[in-house]
């Protein structure tokens, strides 16, 4: 989805906090706590888990702080696999409790191709409404495949409870300058892309 | 869903409270799983860990081989872990001419296991939406002035394997022990954010 999430390369943005202040929230290492055991039960599994983070009204998401999305999200899980009715969970906090929004449909893997290091692809033209790892940033850009790592579960079905079949990720290099012209610093930039992303071009 | 509530939202205190109370009603969680894990995160997943694999790597010629050629096998070697979904650790190794910054635009996604708990700026917004973009200026700010004839690289962290920067040994710690050179190399240098090659003996 086009989410509030997909930050890479927005703009208007402002000077990094840094170094950062210290602090400790008890609370923090709390929810960290509990969405590692949810996981360890497979009460859901992290595409899931990300998915519900990129869920969140917008607002909540850009002002909440990190461990508030990851809270926010474990809750909302808790609710849609039916460990805890959202009355429930309302009744033992005395305010609101914010959750994620609805889902909507995921999707399949592409039959399997396989890319080779320094082969060029393209990044597919995909508008997707459900969960998927490709940033807006590369959609439709072409760039050179500079490594392959292992076969993981397809996020796009993972992230919506389907069975998920495992297919590798290439990380494809991109010219900052082919993703950004005229508005943008040199650089090489670097994206794990999984393979149904990917489409080869003609010049292969 | 979001807030349809009209009442003002519980802290977040209070609504880690609530789940922790459900996981502990209907999802079976024993009572000390909150505390046993804290400690086993707070007490394993730590920087030193990586900083260890940095320092054998700069005095160890053949595991710096094999570090670049499978850091999750070089970290299994020294007795270091991963969860289950990180199946590769990517090593990338700075040179006087390429310096090497990770990010995860999508959300937060690190080594953890390797370089200890993301760093506060790492997850700040304004460091996922422009160091893709303009990777120099935001070093820059950050106290890192790479020179223009230094390539950048950006690694996005948005599959399930992860990156580590091998930075560059300074020249002045040339001849330390291992244990000595550990010491020296930060969380922030294994990002990318810094350098440590100008760091007096």
């Amino acid at each position: 989805m086009d989410g509030i999430h997909d930050l890479g390369g927005k703009q208007g943005f402002g000077r990094v906090k840094y170094p950062s202040a210290p602090h400790h929230e008890t609370w923090e290492p709390l929810v960290r706590a509990l969405s590692a055991f949810s996981i360890k039960k497979h009460i859901y599994n992290m595409d899931e888990f990300r998915h519900a983070i990129e869920r969140m009204a917008p607002r909540h998401y850009l002002t909440a702080p990190y461990y508030e999305r990851h809270l926010t999200a474990v809750a909302t899980l808790l609710v849609e696999k039916d460990v805890v009715t959202r009355e429930e969970l309302e009744a033992l906090v005395p305010g609101a409790f914010p959750l994620s929004g609805p889902i909507g449909p995921g999707r399949l893997p592409c039959p399997p191709q396989s890319f080779a290091i320094g082969e060029r692809v393209r990044v597919k033209n995909e508008f997707v409404p459900g969960h998927v790892r490709m940033p807006a940033y590369i959609r439709g850009k072409s760039g050179v495949v500079v490594g392959v790592s292992p076969p993981y579960p397809y996020p796009d079905a993972s992230g919506h409870s389907m069975q998920a079949p495992m297919e590798p990720t290439y990380d494809v290099r991109f010219r900052s300058r082919e993703l950004w012209p005229d508005s943008c610093e040199d650089a090489l930039n670097h994206v794990g892309v999984f393979q149904s992303y990917l489409e080869k071009t003609e010049a292969t | 869903m979001a807030n349809e509530s009209d009442l003002p939202i519980a802290t977040a205190e209070q609504r880690a409270a609530a789940l922790e109370i459900v996981l502990r009603r209907k999802g079976e969680m024993p009572g000390t799983f909150v505390s046993d894990f804290t400690d086993h995160a707070e007490e394993e997943w730590i920087t030193d860990n990586g900083a260890r694999m940095v320092a054998r790597a700069w005095v160890d010629p053949g595991f710096r081989a094999r570090m670049l050629a499978d850091g999750k096998s070089a970290a299994h070697e020294m007795g270091f872990e991963f969860p289950e979904h990180h199946r590769r650790l990517v090593v990338l190794e700075n040179t006087p001419d390429i310096h090497n910054v990770i990010v995860c635009t999508l959300c937060s996604c690190t080594a953890y296991t390797i370089i200890g708990a993301a760093p506060e700026w790492y997850k700040d917004i304004d460091y996922r939406a422009r160091v893709v973009r303009e990777s120099r200026t935001v070093l820059r700010e950050m106290g890192l002035d790479l020179p223009p004839t230094t390539e950048i690289r950006v690694w996005d962290t948005t599959a399930d394997h992860r990156y580590l920067v091998l930075p560059m040994q300074p020249p002045a710690t040339i001849g330390w022990p291992e244990e000595k050179l550990a010491k020296i190399v930060t969380q922030d240098a294994m990002i990318g954010a810094s350098r440590l090659d100008k760091l007096e003996g």
